[in-house]
């Protein structure tokens, strides 16, 4: 009869099964993230570049105390440096020695090197926070027109197509022009940095939210969203623990390929003296600065483009490491 | 529960309920659910009453796309909204789920109706522990403490016979073998004491051998719970296993309904004849070739007029032209056991025991 439950009999029959699991125990289970750090470990172009992303937010991080050692305060004048002449530095090599590891900056003798080190805060910051911000607006559109779909999914996505279709500069050089300082409370570089972080983030969203949007298409309709909708669960619910974890992996891979693109955008903004106004350092600025210099002093433009060049190659490494970590059919 | 009584009782008829509305525990009446589709609607389900009391297992049996998870999808109210369109009575209790608010659907969602899906890998999420999953769909619907909820996943899990319930609790889906995740799934599934449970084929991803544990865990809870279950399959031998009742499915609708004894032994549809002559049999010769049902399933968008097997049904041309022009009604050929056919009911029965029975 049914009556009296015979559990130690379910158990029993059970034995096979957990005979098996109990074999697959011993070689001890791993989370997808140890999956992925396994791998990437064993990448060693991804690794350098996220040694090299790991080194430079440091740099970014200590910037005074770098420069108390190894330079000169990054707005001090140096005219014993240059040559009233030429106006840049009469030494060889822009004036590069132990004192001026970059060299300095012809008209004002600014240290080079002190200039670099400081904009790699402004372009660190600048990058992070405005990929945050269309990480932040990318994934919550992309999941929810995804999601839902229907005319939520139509509205949306026509939205991005607008942001996407944004001539960006242009509207960004306007807007320079437009916002004075003291806009929203905010002045100097502070307005500048939010700024340009407004503009990147707004104008970069839509290109995850499409990437999202595709996997939230593809995620509803699988099983567990089902069965979790069996349970009761709420639509929220479903959204951040059912859909969300699955799609940490492709937000980050696309956050640290979309990070390198912020920096050379920050730097194309600067450059066009749309962003962080001198003297205040960064490498896009310093770039232009160079502009009317690289013929006799090619340090000045050589070495934030480098810094650029680097930080860049290094994100864009490390992404695609992730990226290939990350896919579990890539093994 | 004074209830218990009933439940292993064979036959029990009209099961006296609680509420005292006279009315089964859940009761489909004339279910429709269309897609409407740029090639025309395609009708999963046209017309379809069906009941099943507590304590009672009732077995859908059809072909693939003869509607049985549809309806299933209607029952739990998983349908999308905007792409289909129900109509009909989903009586569940007291409350009518086709017409009934969403939100009030989605609470009766878990507490007091669950389903166990067919692949417990994929109706498990990858990125949450087992114990996890459980405690979620427990505390959806119960306001209790982490531990508690804890301790009853661990309880669960230890009652659908995992071993060491306590240690794996924590283990991820892809830890455990498939007949342990189904019985996780159905851990999950009872969290809440649901009062109907829908398995929709839940053992056809499973090892065979393992397949059998699972009905027998099916059976036993639902005896010890005296739930409602609805098993949704296109294996007889699961139905023959479990079932109290049986509803064939053809196309949308029942082609013929009533205990699974009458449907098994007596069977008065030639689809249902067909189904049984096409299950392997142990105690059969070997030399004989299964009988297949000829043909494919028909079009959901152009149900074939009249009788929707005509086409498949060697004895279409029994009855004149009316196979094709008029469709059957089901028709009561038993005590509770219905059929929708245009033949002689005598017709029927001799042709089952001289043709079809020798052959089975």
């Amino acid at each position: 009869m049914t009556a009296p439950l015979d559990v130690p009999g379910a158990a029993e029959q059970a034995v096979p099964e957990a005979v098996t699991a109990g074999m697959g125990r011993a070689i001890e289970g791993r989370s997808l993230w140890q999956i992925a750090w396994r791998r990437l470990r064993r990448d060693k172009v991804a690794l350098a570049g996220g040694v090299v992303i790991v080194l430079l937010v440091l740099v970014a991080i200590f910037a005074p105390l770098i420069v108390q050692l190894l330079g000169h305060p990054p707005l001090e004048f140096h005219y014993d440096q240059i040559d009233p002449d030429l106006q840049i530095s009469p030494a060889p090599f822009g004036g590069i020695s132990r004192e001026f590891l970059f060299g300095v900056e012809p008209v004002n003798g600014r240290d080079i090197f002190s200039r670099v080190v400081y904009g790699a805060r402004i372009s660190l910051l600048v990058a992070f926070l405005a990929t945050l911000v269309a990480v932040v607006i990318g994934t919550v559109a992309g999941i929810v027109a995804g999601y839902y779909g229907g005319w939520i999914d139509s509205l949306i996505s026509r939205t991005m197509d607008v942001f996407l279709a944004f001539p960006v500069l242009l509207f960004a050089l306007a807007l320079a022009g437009v916002i004075t300082d003291g806009s929203f409370g905010l002045s100097g570089d502070t307005l500048r940095i939010v700024v340009i972080i407004a503009i990147i983030g707004f104008t970069s969203w839509p290109y995850i939210g499409r990437i999202i949007r595709g996997q939230a298409l593809s995620l509803r309709e699988r099983e567990f969203v089902d069965a979790a909708r069996s349970l009761g669960a709420r639509t929220p619910r479903i959204l951040l623990t059912e859909l969300l974890p699955n799609l940490v992996a492709p937000v980050l891979v696309y956050a640290t390929l979309l990070i390198p693109t912020n920096i050379l955008f920050e730097a194309a903004l600067s450059f066009l003296s749309v962003g962080i106004r001198p003297p205040t350092p960064s490498w896009g600025g310093m770039l232009s600065d160079a502009t009317h210099w690289f013929q006799i002093a090619p340090n000045f433009m050589l070495f934030p483009g480098l810094a650029i060049f680097v930080t860049v190659l290094a994100f864009n490494l490390f992404g695609d490491g992730l990226r290939d970590a990350l896919d579990p059919r890539g093994r | 529960m004074a209830e218990d009584v009933l439940a292993g009782a064979p036959e029990s008829g009209p099961a006296p309920r609680p509420s005292g509305s006279g009315r089964p525990f859940l009761d489909v009446r004339d279910l429709r659910v269309h897609f409407p589709t740029d090639d025309g609607v395609v009708k999963a389900v046209d017309g379809l009453s069906f009941s099943v009391e507590r304590g009672k297992r009732l077995g859908i049996v059809g072909e693939s796309g003869s509607g049985k998870s549809v309806t299933s999808l209607s029952i739990m109210g998983l349908h999308k909204r905007g792409s289909a369109r129900i109509s009909g009575e989903i009586w569940l209790g007291d409350d009518e789920l086709v017409a009934a608010d969403p939100e009030r659907v989605r609470r009766l969602r878990g507490e007091t109706m669950a389903m166990i899906f067919q692949d417990p890998l994929s109706a498990m999420h990858p990125y949450y522990t087992v114990g996890d999953q459980i405690m979620e769909a427990y505390r959806l619907h119960n306001d209790v403490s982490r531990r508690a909820a804890r301790k009853r996943a661990v309880e669960l899990l230890d009652r659908v016979g995992i071993p060491r319930a306590d240690a794996r609790v924590d283990d991820y889906p892809h830890h455990f073998s498939g007949g342990m995740r189904q019985r996780a799934m159905i851990a999950m599934a009872l969290s809440c004491n649901p009062q109907l449970l829908i398995a929709d084929e839940p053992t056809t991803a499973l090892d065979v051998t393992v397949q059998a544990q699972i009905l027998d865990l099916i059976v036993d809870l639902q005896a010890e719970f005296h739930t409602a279950v609805v098993i949704i399959t296109h294996d007889l031998g699961v139905v023959a296993e479990l079932a109290d009742d049986i509803l064939v499915m053809y196309a949308g609708r029942a082609a013929e309904s009533g205990p699974a004894v009458d449907v098994f032994t007596e069977p008065r549809h030639p689809y249902t004849w067909g189904l049984l002559g096409s299950v392997p049999r142990w105690d059969r010769e070997r030399s004989e070739r299964l009988l297949p049902i000829s043909g494919s399933p028909p079009s959901l968008i152009n149900v074939p007029p009249g009788c929707a097997f005509h086409p498949r049904c060697p004895y279409a041309d029994r009855n004149g032209d009316r196979s094709r022009t008029e469709r059957p009604e089901l028709v009561e050929v038993g005590p509770r056991h219905l059929a929708a056919c245009h033949m002689g009911l005598e017709e029927r029965a001799t042709l089952f025991h001289d043709e079809i029975r020798p052959k089975l």
